[in-house]
């Protein structure tokens, strides 16, 4: 950095008009940020709006801001038959964030408190396999449900979600880990802790709000997959993107049913989001970031 | 490892400490690690080696024919073929306008919700939700409700600036498809910029500016350079994904119209899924995960060296 370019001398604003300045700076950037903010969430915003119109104020233009609001949409939706769809996408969100729970914290562990040799190659190893495109590997996995029944089988989808979470879990308690004070994990081994034990009693209570952060990551990301599942489900074991896309064929007609189906497979999603977005950061770099 | 290495290595740890772990000791440490690192393996190193295998083969699952081996060929249609050329260029164009354009927003938002505005908190939550919102949604409400030519709300809204009942998704599919993916990951790469901007002190920017500096000297010589690695991270992990774009694709244009639309992942899988050319998507498959390899070597590196910033620091 250039000293001059900072220490040349400017004329300062000074008293009343320097005040009035700042004041006038602070309502732009206000202004700014709220436009900006506005902006980005008005198709939310008009989604669940639309969600609550019914049909035929749907199609309107210009388009209605304000309307009797029902929830008739709503019923239609779980008329259509949503009910299963939501089953399967709880069960593969849960079931999977579970296992990749229970497989990353003994990873974690090895590879933090007492790590293994060549801890960073394993860690760059989880990594790795989260910038490889799924694409690539549909083809094969494909076959291979096939030919072991797992086609439309809502385990193969815990199975690929587990993969898919589980470097950024791993990634993630272990930065959590780090922070765990040494005396606390000596105390333990003086006890005569096994893993397990020191797992489950003292590393994990410390370390709780940084693993309900891992598995609402990983809830979110399993919830809103949707590559695997249009291609490994159709009838029985098919998720709530499933759902949404069998609209394609008659969206021209339910726009309100459409937005109604919408806001149910994402309200739940984005008020998780909003509660660990402070760790969203730290999931979203694998842990590079805090 | 080598038996030779491993000797060696248990010969240099025996010199700096006097109980060097054995073999046994070493493996209840690796213990913990094994079922998450088998796991990750035979998932998702597996497929790839398979993809590889089918790759060199003709395979096509409506025909009866068993698949016959046929070495490179599958990867020749891969560079001649017009519509896997076309795939690539789409996918190029996709990534590098989504990439760009929203880095270009996030350092831009970034840098607003860095200063102390009210309600600035519910301002950052309300920026973040379109990375939230489940893809398939989002994709099928941009291409409905706000861009439907006649009751679209994004018409309504540029009805003032003179634009009226433009037909988005047939006169401009890729605009629209970029639009939304922008709209999609600028949030993302905005939380990745501002974490970089918290990370400034704000007492040196203070300084600077009681200095005289003006905002514009201040961000070129002294916010940039300390945002640089953070956009960097940010622009490589959003291209990674990017890359990858299939949800938009498949809700919005089913890659049309024509393949005007369609990129690497969903030509990929219409050929799998429509046309059942295994082969044909294994050597697609294969070239994608290099092009993506080599951003992600780029990244990685990136990520190793920020990693070691922060064993440094803490």
């Amino acid at each position: 950095m250039t000293a001059s370019a900072l220490t040349r001398p400017r004329p300062r604003p000074r008293g009343a008009s320097r005040k009035a300045k700042t004041w006038s700076a602070r309502v732009a950037w206000f202004v700014l940020v709220w436009v900006a903010a506005i902006a980005f969430f008005l198709p939310v915003l008009w989604m669940i709006l639309t969600a609550f119109k019914p049909e035929t104020a749907a199609y309107s233009y210009p388009p209605k801001w304000t309307f009797s609001p029902t929830l008739s949409e709503f019923r239609s939706v779980f008329s259509r038959g949503i009910a299963p769809f939501l089953e399967n996408s709880l069960f593969a969100t849960l079931v999977s964030t579970l296992l990749v729970l229970v497989l990353a914290l003994p990873a974690a562990y090895a590879l933090s408190i007492k790590p293994v040799g060549k801890w960073r190659d394993s860690l760059f190893f989880f990594i790795s396999t989260k910038m490889l495109p799924i694409v690539a590997a549909i083809v094969p996995i494909y076959i291979v449900a096939r030919d072991v029944h797992l086609l439309d089988n809502v385990y193969a989808l815990v199975l690929l979600y587990a993969a898919m979470n589980l470097p950024i879990a791993v990634w993630m308690l272990r930065s959590f880990m780090l922070e765990v004070p040494g005396e606390v994990l000596e105390a333990a081994r003086i006890d005569g802790a096994n893993l397990f034990r020191e797992l489950t009693r003292v590393i994990a209570p410390i370390i709780m709000p940084g693993i309900a952060a891992s598995a609402l990551i990983c809830i979110i990301f399993a919830w809103n997959e949707f590559f695997f599942a249009v291609n490994l489900t159709s009838t029985v074991a098919a998720t709530m993107p499933v759902f949404l896309v069998g609209f394609i064929t008659s969206e021209g007609l339910f726009w309100a049913q459409l937005s109604a189906a919408a806001t149910v497979a994402s309200v739940p999603i984005i008020i998780i989001g909003w509660i660990a977005q402070k760790q969203l950061v730290r999931g979203l770099s694998m842990g590079a970031l805090k | 490892m080598t038996v030779i290495e491993q000797v060696t290595r248990r010969a240099q740890a025996r010199r700096v400490t006097p109980r060097a772990p054995s073999t046994r000791q070493r493996w209840t440490r690796r213990l913990p690690l094994l079922p998450a690192l088998i796991y990750m393996i035979v998932i998702t190193q597996i497929p790839f080696i398979v993809t590889l295998w089918y790759s060199l083969q003709n395979w096509n699952l409506t025909s009866n024919a068993r698949a016959k081996f046929t070495g490179l060929s599958n990867y020749g249609s891969v560079f001649t073929n017009a519509n896997y050329r076309s795939s690539l260029l789409v996918s190029v164009e996709m990534t590098a306008v989504a990439v760009i354009v929203s880095m270009v927003l996030a350092v831009a938002l970034a840098l607003l919700l860095n200063q102390k505005v009210l309600g600035r908190g519910v301002a950052r939550t309300l920026l973040i939700t379109p990375f939230l919102i489940m893809p398939v949604a989002s994709a099928l409400l941009w291409k409905t409700t706000m861009l439907d030519p006649t009751y679209g709300l994004v018409n309504w809204l540029l009805s003032p600036f003179g634009v009226h009942h433009v037909a988005w998704l047939s006169t401009h599919p890729l605009g629209s498809i970029i639009i939304v993916l922008i709209w999609r990951w600028t949030p993302f790469m905005t939380l990745i910029v501002l974490a970089g901007l918290q990370g400034q002190p704000l007492d040196v920017l203070e300084a600077a500016r009681v200095d005289g500096a003006g905002a514009f000297v201040i961000f070129r010589r002294m916010i940039f350079p300390h945002l640089r690695p953070y956009i960097e991270l940010g622009t490589l992990l959003g291209s990674i994904y990017i890359v990858n774009t299939f949800d938009e694709v498949y809700s919005m244009t089913q890659g049309g119209p024509g393949t005007s639309t369609t990129n690497m992942p969903y030509y990929l899988y219409e050929q799998a899924f429509q046309a059942y050319n295994i082969g044909g998507a294994a050597a697609l498959g294969v070239v994608t995960v290099i092009i993506v390899m080599i951003i992600a070597t780029f990244a990685l590196r990136l990520i190793a060296s920020v990693f070691r910033f922060e064993e440094a620091v803490g």
